[in-house]
């Protein structure tokens, strides 16, 4: 390397941190992040980054995950893109205050919501899907009026640099930003006072992010994992639940998704019905080399690669593959791999898998599937695949989870009335449509009096006929003021 | 005397198992045992008033008449209103889905977080360690409380009374200093409620991110007060005097801090405020009956500090007297403090009111915005346009225009604060929000399976697909003619 051409790189230590931090609250306090105009400005330049630039995303998604193009297009450019036009089209109505009913109690007055920004927020986004999870929480900053700072993750190096280019050229620089790196420059941006922050990504990193809002009494949005179950029972449609299983695993980037099928629980009885309908489907899908699919996404780097085939290769566990298990080093790839019945002790059934391996259990009654379930912490997403009208809403009542949907997998991200979010170790906050404005603003309480009706029960000196009418007047009762106005209370 | 056993690290994890088991064993999710133990509540705050009196007694020196209505009264409004409720709050909400699912239903469910833990605080050790009970309990919790120890007399009734009225397996009360709250905040807890001031809000915070915990944080700040001219200063004058020296002797997140008003008309307020404090509080106001005391000598030693510093002690234009063995302070009025004074540095939480004049009124916004956001500020003011401004340039937890601290009565609007002053709100309906998780629901059935979702991919799957996330029926339909670009 000619070292003439290495220019002094600049690192993004906490004295930059500070100065970003300081650059985008002047920017915030000129109050040019609040007018619906520059809002809409804003959501209408992204939309145009999504429309304009489809192949140099579709490029970068390819160099960080191979991610097929049909997945990049439908899952992160099409999302990002309804995202948008969602919050133009809502945005005046999100901004309204919204009136809130007043009582006799404070009569006259009248009352609103106001929803306003916190301020400067810091989104830090995840390598899975770079572009969505990315850019979907700033749409949410931006249309409740804030600045933001994106911090992509450096585990997708062509999205994130792509990200800078593209914000840098179409945001508004003084209120937009990106912060392109890995931990340093996290960590520089994390001792910052943000007034929200937004992470996604794992439960570790998760009680670092939160420990460091603590000390800036930073409100945050947690958007984490876990191990989201799909229960199968019988007399269902078994080609239609084995394709929507397939896809939001492997379909979704290889299973390297927070919400993809972790793992499946069935009968015994039904497992090898199941078995036979998925190595079909599989089949249909990825043909008979799954290793040369082009169809799916590969592991997204060395370190996952191993996490992976270690969690295969355990003594407990190896022999119990009972289709796929196939890898490919040099490309990072393992096909589509399915396990009977490893131990519960097993690494597999300890962390998050996320990743092409699909362990089943089996239990004797499908509803000794919901202990297995809740003796485990909360998942980000639970499915069950049933006609059983009463094993639904069992599964409804019983099973906490960040989200739910009977008989798919996956599709609750796509519902924009749905607040999508965890719940205990799989997260805590939510997001999507009218909840991503919701997550970045405050709802200011507001009443307006006038200086008529003042009601002078309220003032000392304190004697017993004030307090009768004065708790007649709290309790809100028409009949319980009458009585205290002509002495008849209690009191 | 039996030895007092510690609640250590121990006691408070198996406290916090045994709660858990009572959850998960689902006692706490019925409606039944929701509205039985807000009945239980509403009977101990009507059966029992004469015993919260005296503690409050105890504890404040708060008159009755406070009591009566801010505590019990509240508490009550409280109770009632979500027994009222219950029903249709626990109720899942339909939610739209669209082409982009079809043929699906949806619905938000709410459903209890599990076990929560709620620390009070101690100037309104009733109400503040009950009204979050309310929320926890409505929302289909375990609970544990901690009611403060700087309220012992509130507290050891709390205890007496939860214990009587309450299921105990699900419904618990901890006493306690620091050591307790310690043991209890190493506990992982489905969510906290805590009330108090930031620097132990971070605590609470730091706590509750090594078990993922989301928090409530209920804390305080510096509420001002912006007094306009042309105004009603009689009204004004009450309400800013009923707002701070009536609401626990200024002990309250949302009493008045400071005031801000024009050079002009600043003496007109004084002369008001003057006159309608001698009207409530009398002449000899450190001998009012309808005065809180300071709470304790830790306390009056950091308010007098307040006012005993060089460059504030020639401020105080009335009051200023005290009376150090009964811990109380007249209603004591400054003028023009500097901003660097103590006084002006910290939330003053007592019977002080600085006046701060400006030359023009809207300068006192910029004084405002140039500190931490307060929990709430106040403006009296007839002019449309200044209270346009103000809604929108001030940020706190919660505004009052033309009176102060009554939004507190307003179930309707959510109670909290933002950035120093606090994360998450509560009251009415949004304690029930406050302690469940809306869980998100999809159904669907198996007919209708759009196979442009499957691989292989394909250029066709994929325009419609592109459609069918897009939502436009104009797009699928001319994806499914062939007629799109992609």
């Amino acid at each position: 390397m000619d070292t003439a051409e290495v220019v002094q790189k600049v690192v993004f230590d906490s004295g930059e941190a500070a100065a970003m931090v300081e650059e985008l609250r002047a920017s915030y306090r000129s109050g040019k992040t609040m007018s619906y105009e520059w809002r809409v400005s804003q959501l209408q330049k992204l939309e145009k980054v999504t429309e304009f630039h489809e192949q140099e995303i579709v490029e970068a998604l390819r160099s960080d995950l191979s991610k097929p193009e049909f997945e990049a297009f439908v899952q992160e450019i099409g999302m990002l893109k309804s995202s948008c036009k969602l919050a133009i089209k809502q945005l005046k109505s999100w901004m309204k205050p919204v009136k809130a009913k007043t009582s006799i109690t404070t009569f006259p007055s009248s009352a609103e919501i106001v929803s306003e920004p916190l301020g400067v927020v810091l989104i830090i986004s995840a390598w899975n899907y770079p572009f969505l999870l990315s850019l979907d929480p700033v749409v949410g900053a931006i249309a409740a009026g804030n600045a933001v700072v994106l911090k992509p993750s450096e585990l997708a190096p062509a999205t994130s640099s792509l990200l800078a280019k593209l914000l840098g050229e179409y945001m508004d620089s003084s209120s937009v930003r990106v912060v392109e790196g890995a931990v340093a420059e996290t960590s520089a941006l994390l001792e910052q006072k943000w007034d929200k922050i937004c992470y996604t990504g794992n439960g570790r990193v998760g009680r670092i992010v939160m420990a460091s809002a603590a000390k800036h009494l930073t409100p945050v949005l947690l958007e984490l994992g876990g191990k989201s179950p799909v229960v199968v029972d019988s007399g269902i449609n078994l080609q239609v639940a084995s394709r929507r299983i397939i896809v939001g695993k492997w379909g979704c980037n290889n299973g390297q998704a927070c919400i993809s099928p972790d793992y499946i629980l069935t009968t015994k009885d039904f497992a090898s019905k199941l078995v036979d309908a998925l190595k079909s489907e599989l089949e249909n899908f990825y043909g008979k080399n799954p290793l040369q699919s082009k169809d799916l996404s590969r592991i997204v780097n060395s370190n996952h690669y191993a996490r992976l085939t270690k969690l295969l290769d355990e003594d407990k566990v190896s022999g119990k593959v009972i289709h796929g298990g196939e890898r490919d080093t040099s490309n990072l790839r393992i096909a589509p791999t399915i396990l009977l019945d490893v131990p519960q002790d097993s690494l597999i059934m300890q962390e998050e898998i996320f990743g092409p391996l699909l362990p089943i259990i089996t239990v004797d009654k499908i509803e000794d599937s919901f202990d297995l379930i809740t003796s485990g912490t909360k998942p980000l997403a639970a499915y069950l695949f049933t006609n059983n009208q009463k094993l639904k809403d069992h599964f409804v009542r019983n099973i906490s989870a960040g989200g739910l949907v009977i008989n798919d997998t996956t599709i609750h991200l796509a519902v924009p009335s749905l607040p999508f979010g965890g719940v205990g170790e799989s997260g805590m906050g939510a997001y999507h449509g009218k909840f991503s404005f919701e997550a970045f603003s405050h709802k200011k309480a507001v009443v307006y009096r006038g200086f008529s009706g003042d009601a002078s029960v309220r003032y000392p000196p304190y004697t017993k006929g004030k307090l009768s009418l004065l708790k007649a007047l709290v309790g809100g009762s028409l009949l319980g003021i009458i009585r205290a106005l002509f002495g008849w209370s209690k009191a």
